[in-house]
């Protein structure tokens, strides 16, 4: 059984966010990148747990981007993965969805673990597209995942509860917080990365794009904060009362 | 050519999410002199009775009690032979529960452009549709363009108002002649102890009390959900809070945790960091509760009260049931 880590790259979870050339483009001056943390703390970590515990054979990440975001994968490299695939090219999710299906499909991947979106687009689509390519089953907001031959068993947060299910592989599984903890690559993962297999490819598929960015607006900050003196508690009982409306 | 809906399989009761899609996908048929025909699977009388009171003019039900929020493909399959049948180019999804999910593999199959948590009406633009969404955690916002023949967008909860626009909607059982199988299957669910104890869920909550590092430990937490059940809030957390297990993971809000968008966030002793703020900024109304003056929490609140948690918190749950009690 082998695993497909997909890795998208983001800006760290510290970094102000501002927009250049008319605000179509981000501004990564003084920005500094990482890997995607649903991908990386959750998907990666517990694609390596179940290869230490011998249910998997391989854990292989593979990323959708320019060379300039070799730095990051290596990062991915150092935690543990055995080896990556970077596809040169760049699109919308549709396009970076496509990508990861067909390399996943080419190459004998029987389960394909993410993160359940990323902290730079949010829009938590590229599990069901790779999915939907795939006509593979799809379990989105895992905390939990068993492989025990092809049979996976997993934990999923859902409204009020936590649902238990049974699934087959081949499986897409998008990963939530719960899944595994944090690794913190140590400096014998950082010389292995070195020199750890690096693959790059060409994008396949159409080049058209299904959606576009027009451009971006950084969101606007609260204006004023009311300070309420501690002894006044009533005026902030009176704002949620009759202006916010909570009761 | 309508415009096309998606209606989770419902446990109790239809959710306001799903309703606020309805009523978005109502106003987009509006924009496109059209009309919107849902695609619900085991509906009943009163979910079809909420969804036409807010546009829906035909409701195509899938009667199938083996498929469940669970079954991500199957309700995939179920959506598109609906849009084949309807013939539509538009489908329009909340972006919460299974829709969120259900949504991108729809798009796969029909080559659709996804647009996955818009916050506003799109814009006709000739053949094309622009809608704006949250990026980079709430950070920023986006417009997107879509650009292909089929257009899909999924809403954000709690982001446009509900307008009423009563119609009566025509059902037709409709059964597919795919097979909508798949191979997820739900053994067991666990009710969470705060909702088993009579607590709101907290991705669904419109009001969310939240407790930070300076509660100083989880035996704390009394006045945080006396707070809450006063208020009827869901209770929430810090990622600090979550890490050191003091609260269960699920109450996490944050950039790594969940993102929510209540009416109302009360956050106590909690500084604000940045990765905090990105998963509560889109809160309409924000008060902090915190006793050091410079936490940058109060920078991006509405109102702020500076003072010990442990004395402000009891005289607010108070306050708030004296005037409930009368």
């Amino acid at each position: 059984m082998k695993i497909l880590v997909p890795i998208s790259q983001v800006p760290d979870t510290t970094a102000k966010i501002s927009f250049t050339d008319n605000d179509t483009t981000l501004n990564t001056a003084g920005v500094s990148f990482i890997i995607n943390p649903y991908d990386e703390w959750y998907a990666l970590v517990r694609a390596l747990e179940l290869k230490e515990t011998g249910k998997a054979e391989k854990v292989t990440l593979i990323h959708i981007g320019p060379a300039a975001n070799d730095a990051t994968i290596r990062k991915g490299l150092a935690i543990g993965a055995d080896d990556a695939v970077r596809v040169e090219g760049e699109g919308d999710s549709s396009f970076v969805a496509a990508q990861i299906a067909d390399y996943a499909k080419n190459n004998g991947y029987d389960l394909i673990l993410l993160g359940k979106e990323s902290i730079s687009y949010n829009s938590a689509a590229i599990g069901g597209l790779i999915a939907g390519d795939l006509e593979w089953d799809f379990v989105p907001l895992a905390t939990k995942l068993e492989i025990n031959g092809d049979a996976a068993t997993l934990e999923q947060d859902a409204d009020g509860g936590v649902s238990e299910l049974e699934a087959k592989l081949p499986l897409v599984v998008s990963c939530a917080k719960g899944m595994a903890e944090q690794r913190i690559a140590n400096m014998r993962g950082i010389m292995a990365a070195r020199t750890k297999p690096l693959q790059v490819i060409n994008a396949v598929g159409p080049d058209t794009k299904l959606t576009t960015i027009k451009s971006y607006q950084a969101t606007p900050g609260r204006t004023s904060c009311l300070i309420i003196p501690e002894d006044n508690i009533d005026q902030l009982v009176d704002i949620l009362h009759t202006k916010v409306r909570a009761f | 050519m309508s415009v096309l809906v998606y209606i989770e399989p419902i446990k109790d009761k239809i959710k306001k999410a799903a309703i606020e899609s309805v009523s978005y996908a109502s106003q987009v048929a509006q924009l496109l002199n059209t009309s919107v025909t849902a695609i619900a699977f085991n509906a009943s009388e009163e979910t079809i009775k909420e969804i036409s009171n807010v546009g829906a003019e035909k409701v195509l039900n899938i009667s199938d009690s083996a498929i469940t929020t669970i079954n991500i493909k199957s309700l995939a399959k179920g959506v598109i032979a609906a849009a084949k049948e309807e013939n539509v180019n538009v489908i329009i999804f909340s972006f919460d529960g299974s829709g969120q999910s259900v949504a991108p593999y729809v798009a796969s199959n029909l080559k659709a452009g996804l647009v996955a948590g818009a916050t506003e009406l799109p814009k006709v633009e000739g053949n094309k549709l622009e809608v704006r969404k949250n990026v980079f955690s709430g950070k920023a916002s986006a417009i997107y363009s879509i650009e292909s023949a089929f257009k899909i967008i999924s809403v954000m909860p709690n982001s446009i108002e509900i307008a009423s626009n009563p119609k009566s909607a025509e059902v037709v059982a409709f059964a597919p002649s795919t097979d909508l199988k798949d191979g997820v299957q739900l053994k067991n669910f666990k009710v969470n102890d705060d909702v088993a104890h009579g607590g709101v869920p907290l991705p669904d909550a419109e009001l969310v009390v939240s407790g930070g590092r300076g509660l100083k430990g989880p035996e704390n937490w009394g006045i945080v959900e006396d707070l809450a059940h006063a208020l009827g809030a869901a209770t929430a957390c810090s990622r600090p809070v979550a890490d050191a297990d003091w609260r269960p993971h699920h109450e996490h809000v944050g950039q790594t945790g969940l993102a929510i968008r209540p009416n109302l966030y009360i956050a106590i002793g909690i500084s604000g960091a940045i990765q905090h703020l990105a998963g509560v900024n889109g809160s309409k109304t924000i008060v902090v509760i915190n006793n050091d003056p410079e936490a940058p929490f109060f920078k991006n609140a509405d109102y702020g009260i500076v003072g010990d948690a442990f004395s402000v918190v009891p005289k607010l749950t108070e306050a708030i049931k004296k005037i409930k009690a009368n």
